[in-house]
């Protein structure tokens, strides 16, 4: 007997992670290279601090709208501050926008809809026209509005951004724990006596966690991509914070006529590191989770 | 068919109630500091409006419910959404002059999206996994990274560097000259359109793909049928019925990009307005402008809902 499964257990040593990495590299090429983009995107926002030649705000007149060059990789823009290291300030800034909102996002999403989807009833009827209500209202439009009471600010962007973006998600594991709810297991559970939040816990959620875990990773791109929207509109986090969206708006955008760099580099950042995220989720959504291949 | 208008219809009511409790409840949590904000911001008005005054026109000084009620009141039984706060004119009517031209830009570019969409995701997937699938899909997964305003931005700044052409900052109404106010509004159309078609093509190709493998296609294939005949009469046509509710889920989107694109192209619209309204926190304004664009993305679905049924007659409404 022994002799039968020694080899599998020796062949097959690796956890969930690294047996997801090895699918990832090998059946989804473009899903790695997605990867590789957003972990690199995580890196140059973690040590902005360290790897930024200049600071975000070191202001050199000298030095005003520099193209690109050995000294200033990405040029300077019109106050003579350098380009590459705003920009990596920026994706520091989008790191954390980015991770705060979806995180905030995804429990909301995921509180919502393990609630609303195990319960149904009159919460779950309730509930949905909300979010049925709330879903039809532009993130963009929610947000300008919020921001214009609260006033502009990075605590208010990553609240609101987690609240839309979370209850819009809700309806995304909504729909897989009513398609696990009637499982067997969920019933045996439930004909053992075990209590509401126990079986939430440990039956339901278990079981939607991949659903879950695209959704955080494409919420990420999502939130980035709204807040430098929001913030080329001026309502994201203030200047002179180097957010992407930012950089493309407000006065730099008059010397873009001379400077055409300043408006290629947070553009082209931006695409990159949100189509790495999209192509990321594209692939853990198939390799994880087959119900919602080829949805949105 | 009926029954199902009416039961659609009475649906409505509590979405738009709620829609209308969100718009209520969100411009409400006004701090207590905005009046002092709002006077000193507005230093036109300042000497003329009192504190009391302002607060009595926000109707601030009545208690929540109070405020809901004669709110949704005036809109329900006058049409009446309140006046400027600093202008002295309705918001409907500011609201009714501007909205034709976020609805021409919301259109335009639906066409465009539709028009890249629907083509390349047909292509894409009656040729499947060759050279032309793959572009395509590239094109979709790249274009939904791309954010409008950077090519919004990146077609005004090159072409002025290199052509020394850039666009017209003075709007041309519909109606003094449709050509030219069409022609302004092709380019921002497009820019969003592209952007709209990313998601539209990848479920007109993953839906074409499902349907193709249908046995009627088959036999359409069988009796000897053209190509294009069974692509289009047959696979299209029932392809496209997902791809519609999509039109519908993508309302919000599509309103969220004419306020960026008319901001960049200084297009007097909806979202121009309410950038304004913002930035001279002119509250009356917003809570109309907001409530205004939930109404319509809350009757866009509705339309197209209904319309299922003449594009498919095998959707029977019960």
């Amino acid at each position: 007997m022994s002799a039968v499964v020694e080899p599998l257990v020796v062949k097959a040593p690796r956890g969930p992670v690294a047996t997801f990495c090895v699918r990832l590299i090998r059946e989804k090429p473009l899903g790695a290279i997605g990867a590789a983009i957003f972990l690199l995107f995580l890196f140059c926002g973690v040590f902005a601090d360290f790897l930024a030649p200049y600071g975000i705000n070191q202001i050199s007149p000298v030095n005003r709208l520099k193209p690109p060059s050995a000294r200033f990789w990405l040029g300077t823009d019109h106050l003579g501050r350098d380009m590459l290291s705003r920009i990596l300030y920026g994706a520091q800034l989008s790191v954390i926008i980015g991770f705060a909102a979806a995180t905030l996002a995804t429990l909301i999403s995921v509180f919502l809809g393990i609630v609303t989807g195990y319960l149904g009833g009159k919460v779950d009827l309730i509930v949905q026209r909300l979010v049925d209500a709330w879903m039809s209202f532009p993130e963009l439009i929610i947000l300008i509005v919020v921001v214009s009471v609260l006033g502009p600010g990075m605590i208010q962007v990553i609240f609101v951004l987690g609240l839309t973006f979370g209850i819009g998600g809700s309806r995304i594991i909504r729909g897989a724990v009513v398609s696990v709810r009637e499982q067997m297991y969920v019933h045996s559970a439930q004909s053992m006596g075990a209590g509401t939040p126990r079986i939430l816990l440990q039956h339901i959620l278990p079981n939607v966690l991949p659903p879950v875990i695209v959704l955080f990773t494409t919420r990420v791109g999502a939130v980035i991509l709204v807040e430098s929207g929001l913030s080329f509109l001026g309502f994201g986090v203030p200047p002179p914070a180097p957010t992407w969206g930012g950089m493309l708006s407000g006065t730099g955008r008059t010397y873009m006529y001379l400077a055409p760099w300043l408006a290629l580099a947070p553009g082209l950042c931006l695409t990159m590191v949100v189509y790495g995220i999209n192509v990321l989720g594209d692939a853990m959504r198939d390799l994880l989770d087959p119900r919602m291949r080829g949805g949105r | 068919m009926r029954a199902y208008v009416i039961r659609r219809l009475l649906a409505l009511i509590p979405t738009l109630f709620f829609a209308s409790v969100i718009v209520f409840v969100t411009v409400r949590m006004i701090p207590g500091d905005i009046i002092d904000m709002m006077i000193a911001q507005n230093d036109i008005s300042a000497n003329a409006t009192s504190r009391a005054q302002l607060e009595a026109a926000l109707g601030l000084d009545q208690p929540m419910h109070t405020q809901y009620v004669r709110w949704i009141g005036g809109i329900l039984l006058r049409g009446d959404f309140g006046n400027s706060l600093w202008q002295e004119q309705s918001v409907i009517g500011e609201i009714l002059s501007r909205l034709p031209t976020t609805f021409q830009l919301g259109t335009m570019a639906l066409i465009v999206a539709l028009v890249v969409a629907v083509p390349v995701g047909v292509w894409s997937a009656i040729r499947q996994d060759t050279w032309g699938d793959y572009l395509g899909r590239s094109f979709s997964i790249l274009m939904l990274a791309v954010p409008g305003f950077w090519m919004g931005t990146i077609v005004m700044v090159f072409p002025a560097i290199w052509w020394g052409i850039s666009p017209e900052v003075k709007f041309v109404p519909f109606r003094e000259d449709p050509v030219g106010n069409m022609l302004q509004l092709a380019l921002p159309a497009a820019i969003l359109g592209t952007s709209l078609s990313a998601i539209s093509m990848r479920m007109t190709r993953t839906m074409m793909l499902e349907v193709l493998r249908q046995d009627y296609v088959r036999t359409a294939w069988a009796k000897g049928m053209n190509e294009s005949t069974v692509v289009v009469r047959h696979a299209l046509r029932n392809a496209l019925i997902p791809v519609v509710t999509l039109i519908g889920l993508q309302a919000p989107i599509l309103i969220g990009g004419t306020v960026i694109m008319e901001q960049i192209f200084v297009i007097p619209g909806m979202g121009l307005m309410l950038l304004e309204a913002v930035s001279r926190r002119d509250y009356p304004i917003i809570t109309g402008v907001f409530l205004i664009v939930g109404v319509a993305v809350v009757l866009i679905n509705l339309i197209v809902d209904l319309s299922y049924g003449l594009l498919d007659p095998k959707v029977r409404y019960r």
